[in-house]
C-alpha cells in the first residue's frame, strides 16, 4: 500500500479495499521505524490523523461523497499553520509562540479534500536555505544516501515524500525550496505561478518570491493536490482573483502543439555532466532540438539574492535586534548581512526584475516549455562546505540555487521532474513555463512519465 | 554594457560599513558576528555590482493600486 501514489490510496479507500485508518496506521507506523534515520519530522500528529481518518471511513460507510484524497495521509513543512501546533518555520525563537488557531489556507483546501495530515516537517530556518541543516532541529538525511542532504528548505517534504513515508507533502519554494529537495530526493516539485496558490496561514520569507506547493511521487498527484489548493483567497493579497484551472484532466492531451527548447547559456553551464545529460535525455525523449538564451540570467539570481537578504531581514528585524543570537549560526549572518543592503540596491534589484521579467515574456512569445537543469550536481554531503562544479571550487550552500533562482524570481511556474537511472543519485529537470500556463507543464511532466523517461525513485 | 565585472569593494570597506551602518540601523551586531556578517554583506556587495549600473530602461516597479 507505501507503494501506491495518492491517487492510488484514495481509490483502495473509496473502494473498501482498506480502511483509512489503516492506511494512517501504516503511515505512522513507517514514520516511527524510519524518521529516527532521516529526521524529516518535526511533529506528528498521531492520535488527530487516526481521528480524521475513522472520520473518513464513517463517512464512507454512510454513503456520503468523499474528496479525491479521502484517507491519504500527507504532511507540510513547518511553516504552515497546522490548528493546535505552533508553527517553527524552522527556528527556535518561533517555538515560543502560541500555536495556531486554524489551518494555512491550502492546508484546510486539502483537509477538506480528505486528505489526513500526519505532521510537520523540517526545513532550514525560516527557509533560508538549499540544505535543511537546521541547527536546532538536526540535519534532514536524504533517504537515498543519509549522508547527504536532502536538499532545502523544504527538505524534511522532500525526504519524507522521497522514502515513501507519505504520498505527497507541501513544501514552499522562494528561489528553489521545493525544486532542489524535489530533485535531490527523486520526486516531481511543483512551485506554481506567483500568486497562484494562497500563502494565507505561512510564515513568509521574501514576500516577492514566496510560493507553496507540493512535492509528490507523480505528475497525476502533483496535478490532483494542485487542483485542491487553486483559487482565491482574500486572506492573501498576493494569492491572484483567478478561479481554479483544473490541470488532473490535462495530464493525457499529450505534448502535440507545445513548443518546447532548452534553455542554454547561463543554465548550460556552471554544473556536472550529468545534469545536462539528464535535460539531454529529457529533450532527446520529447523530440526537442531548439535551444534559447535567457538573457542576463545570472544578473537576475544575484538581483534575487539581494531581494531576498532584504526582504527576509526585514520580516526578522525585531528578533535580529532583541536576540541575534538565538538564530541558527547558519542563517544569523546572512540574515544581519541582509539588514544592511542599502535601499537604492534593493531598489535597482526590482527595477532589473521588471526588466527581465519584460525579456522572458518575450521568449514565451514563441516557446511554452523551457528545459533547465534543477540542480548542478546531484545531493552533496550534509556538512560539505565547498563543492566542484565544472572544475570550480564554489560554496555549496548557494550554489544549489544556481539554476532555481532566475525562473523563480519572476514568478514563473515550473515542476522538477525527477529524471530515471540519472545515475547513482536522483537528479531533477525544471520544466519553465509562462506565467498561469500551469496546464502545459503537467502535460509534458505526464507524458515523460507515460514514456518512462521520469520517475519518482522511493528510497527504502 | 561591458561584462567586465567591476570591483566589489574591499573586505577592510565591508567591515566599517558594518560597525559604521548597523548603529545608525538600531542594530547591534554581535561580536562573534561581526566577520561573518561582513562576509555575507560582501556577497550581497558583488552581486550588487552585477546589476547596480545595468540599464534597465525605464523599468517601474510600483505596484498597481487596484481598490
Amino acid at each position: 500500500m507505501s507503494r501506491l501514489d495518492a491517487i492510488g490510496m484514495a481509490e483502495e479507500v473509496r473502494g473498501r479495499r482498506v480502511t483509512a485508518r489503516d492506511l494512517v496506521a501504516a503511515t505512522l507506523e513507517r514514520i516511527r521505524a524510519r524518521d529516527g534515520e532521516l529526521n524529516c519530522f518535526t511533529a506528528v500528529v498521531a492520535e488527530g490523523a487516526l481521528r480524521e481518518a475513522e472520520a473518513v471511513d464513517a463517512d464512507i460507510g454512510a454513503g456520503k461523497v468523499v474528496g479525491p484524497l479521502a484517507g491519504v495521509p500527507f504532511a507540510v513543512k513547518n511553516l504552515f499553520d497546522v490548528a493546535g501546533l505552533t508553527t517553527l518555520a524552522g527556528s527556535r525563537i518561533n517555538a515560543e509562540r502560541p500555536r495556531a488557531a486554524k489551518d494555512a489556507t491550502v492546508v484546510a483546501r486539502l483537509r477538506g479534500a480528505g486528505a489526513v495530515l500526519v505532521g510537520a516537517l523540517n526545513m532550514d530556518e525560516y527557509a533560508f536555505g538549499f540544505t535543511t541543516e537546521n541547527t536546532h532541529y538536526g540535519p534532514t538525511h536524504n533517504p537515498h544516501d543519509p549522508a547527504r542532504v536532502a536538499g532545502g528548505s523544504s527538505g524534511g517534504s522532500g525526504a519524507a515524500v522521497g522514502a515513501g513515508l507519505v504520498p505527497f507533502a507541501l513544501g514552499s519554494d522562494t528561489n528553489g525550496s521545493i525544486r532542489v529537495p524535489a530533485a535531490l530526493c527523486g520526486i516531481f516539485g511543483l512551485k506554481p505561478t506567483y500568486g497562484r496558490l494562497s500563502r494565507a496561514g505561512t510564515a513568509l520569507f521574501g514576500i516577492s518570491f514566496d510560493h507553496v506547493g507540493p512535492l509528490a511521487t507523480s505528475a497525476r498527484d502533483l496535478a490532483v493536490t494542485y487542483d485542491v489548493m487553486q483559487g482565491p483567497d482574500a486572506a492573501d493579497p498576493v494569492c491572484a482573483g483567478r478561479n481554479g484551472e483544473p490541470c488532473l484532466p490535462r495530464l493525457a492531451d499529450g505534448t502535440g502543439g507545445l513548443r518546447l527548447a532548452v534553455a542554454d547559456g547561463h543554465f548550460a553551464a556552471g554544473g556536472e555532466p550529468e545534469v545536462f545529460a539528464a535535460v539531454e535525455r529529457v529533450a532527446k525523449a520529447l523530440g526537442v532540438t531548439r535551444r534559447v538564451t535567457v538573457p542576463e540570467a545570472h544578473r537576475a539570481r544575484a538581483a534575487a539574492m539581494i531581494i531576498t537578504a532584504s526582504e527576509g531581514a526585514s520580516l526578522h528585524r525585531d528578533d535580529l535586534k532583541r536576540r541575534p543570537m538565538d538564530f541558527d549560526p547558519l542563517t544569523r549572518d546572512r540574515f544581519l548581512a541582509g539588514a544592511l543592503v542599502p535601499g537604492a540596491l534593493y531598489v535597482q534589484a526590482q527595477r532589473f526584475r521588471a526588466w527581465y521579467r519584460e525579456r522572458v515574456r518575450e521568449i514565451f512569445q514563441s516557446v511554452d516549455v523551457l528545459l533547465t537543469p534543477t540542480t548542478p550536481c546531484p545531493a552533496p554531503k550534509i556538512g560539505q562546505e565547498t563543492m566542484t562544479l565544472a572544475g570550480v571550487t564554489v560554496p555549496t550552500r548557494p550554489n544549489l540555487g544556481l539554476y532555481t533562482q532566475p525562473l523563480s524570481f519572476i514568478g514563473l511556474p515550473v515542476i522538477s521532474v525527477p529524471v530515471a537511472d540519472a545515475g547513482p543519485l536522483p537528479l531533477g529537470v525544471q520544466l519553465v513555463a509562462a506565467p498561469w500556463n500551469e496546464a502545459a507543464l503537467f502535460r509534458v511532466a505526464a507524458a515523460l512519465e507515460r514514456e518512462g523517461v521520469v520517475a519518482a525513485r522511493i528510497a527504502g | 554594457m561591458s561584462d567586465a565585472p567591476e570591483p566589489a569593494p574591499k573586505p577592510e570597506t565591508i567591515a566599517r560599513y558594518v560597525d559604521e551602518v548597523a548603529p545608525l540601523l538600531g542594530l547591534t551586531i554581535p561580536a562573534e558576528c561581526r566577520e561573518g556578517v561582513a562576509r555575507n554583506l560582501a556577497i550581497l556587495f558583488a552581486a550588487g555590482v552585477l546589476i547596480r549600473d545595468f540599464p534597465v530602461g525605464g523599468a517601474e516597479t510600483a505596484p498597481v493600486f487596484e481598490p
